[in-house]
């Protein structure tokens, strides 16, 4: 079992709040998986900036020697390293370099990517999760089946730039769709079968798909359950497996599309009272965009 | 006429205080405000009351009730009157998956949609849902009678025991073994009486069909004793 939620806004006045709506939306969900927690914001980002999700240690020391190219903002375990798109080369070859220790959680022009192991309020209150702003979000709440309880193991999955995926299921044949992706040239940081479905749908948006085609390849390649809320710079999708063997439920209004494992995390929201409610339904790709 | 808060009281003291009631208790109707999805309100009820729930109910919402009347003012979560051995629960907007589940009897009436897997394995109850249902609805479904006065979802009454389904929209399709029956005189008095039930007035038996189990996967068949 695992708690996932995503909150897509669309009247921008709630930008300011997505933070802490999905901090209470993360915090109901901790029933459905508290051993780790872990969420993505899309906030701020300008065309020819790149930002980077750290994880590690020292993480002090890395703004230090980078501070010429970068601006750091760390938070608890993580940091975010913003700097020109051209600077990218200098950054990663001065990690690999010297860091190979700290782990890239997220990068793109506006992901953010935390999770750590906890209770989902320590690990939204770590990472201030509740003043953060953005225009979407998505969120984890892990009990762990497919792998040990590590922070490697917790969600978001980010295998692209501004991409990343929560899943709540287990997939049955992720060893050989990893061994297929890698021959695509794709690279996994963990064994988690989750990150497998995140590379899957990295590997279909660079073949060219688009976010609904790359889900509907997916109920032919992917085999197991699966709940998907996915992220991208400018998109919010939401599939489920052929069997809708997992929950799941949503809340539309004109001012967000929202999604969580059970009703319980929607029921703090904005006009939750007069919102659409629905299911997904199983094998349908449900995708928002913004232009 | 006990008022419950959900803001104030928990859950967990709702059910002891619903499961304490004696049989010929006073106290037979009870509300209760501020439900927000929360899991299992009024499971396991035995007694002849009503229970209005002022909002959205979570997962197994009045699950094993016996005689009581459970009320759902909202959507109804995973798993609503499941096990339902007697009595009568409402859901006055959409119920999640596996609605009914298990139910051995009473009366489970859905007035918006439900999603997967409704009815399964059905064991006598009766469930009447006045918009659509999702697929893999009344799997293993074994005794009752599915009222479906909109559309029926992908493989319906797959591996159908003695259930009785009746949709008067469109099926995606039927599952394994499960096919569309004759309505006979018996039928249409059935549907008629659980049409009256559950308050829907203006529909006729007559728009119906029934489906149910061809009996082919009751025995194991000598033909298939090679693959093993």
């Amino acid at each position: 079992m695992c708690g996932i939620v995503g909150l897509f806004l669309k009247d921008p006045d709630l930008e300011p709040e997505l933070g802490r709506l999905l901090a209470d939306m993360l915090v109901v969900m901790t029933s459905r998986g508290p051993d780790s927690a872990g969420f993505a914001v899309f906030g701020d980002g300008s065309a020819n900036h790149l930002k980077i999700t750290l994880r590690g240690t020292r993480l002090d020391d890395v703004a230090s020697a980078l501070a010429d190219v970068a601006t750091a903002t760390r938070r608890d375990t993580h940091m975010v390293l913003s700097f020109a798109a051209g600077c990218e080369d200098q950054v990663r070859g001065w990690l690999a370099l010297n860091r190979p220790d700290v782990v890239v959680t997220g990068t793109g022009k506006r992901i953010e990517l935390y999770k750590e192991v906890g209770l989902p309020r320590q690990v939204a209150d770590r990472f201030a999760l509740p003043a953060m702003a953005g225009t979407h979000g998505i969120g984890h709440t892990r009990m762990a089946t497919e792998s040990a309880v590590t922070t490697d193991g917790a969600h978001p999955f980010s295998t692209g730039r501004d991409q990343c995926l929560v899943h709540n299921g287990s997939l049955s044949n992720h060893r050989s769709l990893r061994r297929k992706l890698e021959h695509e040239g794709l690279s996994f940081a963990t064994d988690n079968d989750s990150e497998v479905a995140a590379g899957y749908i990295s590997w279909r948006l660079r073949e060219g798909d688009s976010l609904t085609a790359a889900l509907e390849a997916g109920l032919e390649d992917l085999d197991g359950f699966y709940t998907f809320v996915i992220g991208t710079e400018n998109g919010f999708a939401v599939m489920r497996d052929p069997i809708s063997c997992k929950p799941a439920v949503m809340a539309e209004t004109d001012r967000y599309v929202a999604f969580g494992s059970e009703y319980r995390a929607l029921v703090g929201l904005p006009g939750i009272e007069t919102a659409r409610i629905f299911e997904p339904e199983p094998a349908h790709a449900y995708v928002w965009e913004r232009h | 006429m006990p008022a419950v808060d959900l803001a104030v009281m928990t859950k967990r003291d709702l059910n002891a205080a619903l499961h304490a009631l004696p049989a010929d208790t006073n106290e037979t109707h009870w509300t209760v405000a501020n439900p927000e999805g929360a899991h299992a309100i009024a499971a396991g009820v035995d007694a002849p009351i009503t229970v209005e729930i002022e909002g959205h109910a979570g997962y197994y919402c009045a699950g094993m009730n016996q005689r009581a009347t459970v009320i759902v003012h909202g959507n109804a979560g995973v798993g609503v009157a499941e096990n339902m051995m007697s009595g009568r629960v409402h859901v006055k907007g959409d119920a999640s998956q596996a609605a009914g589940a298990t139910a051995h009897g009473g009366l489970l009436v859905i007035d918006g949609n439900a999603s997967a897997r409704c009815g399964i394995s059905m064991k006598g109850i009766d469930i009447v849902v006045k918009g659509s249902i999702g697929p893999m609805s009344a799997f293993m479904a074994q005794a009752g009678n599915l009222v479906v006065l909109g559309d029926a979802g992908e493989a319906l009454g797959d591996s159908l025991y003695e259930a009785r389904l009746f949709v008067r929209g469109a099926v995606k399709s039927l599952g394994a073994d499960c096919i569309e029956k004759d309505m006979r005189p018996e039928h249409v008095a059935i549907l008629d009486r659980l049409l009256a039930d559950a308050g829907v007035a203006g529909v006729s038996a007559r728009e119906f069909r029934r489906y149910g189990s061809a009996r082919g996967l009751y025995n194991f068949h000598v033909d298939n004793a090679s693959a093993y």
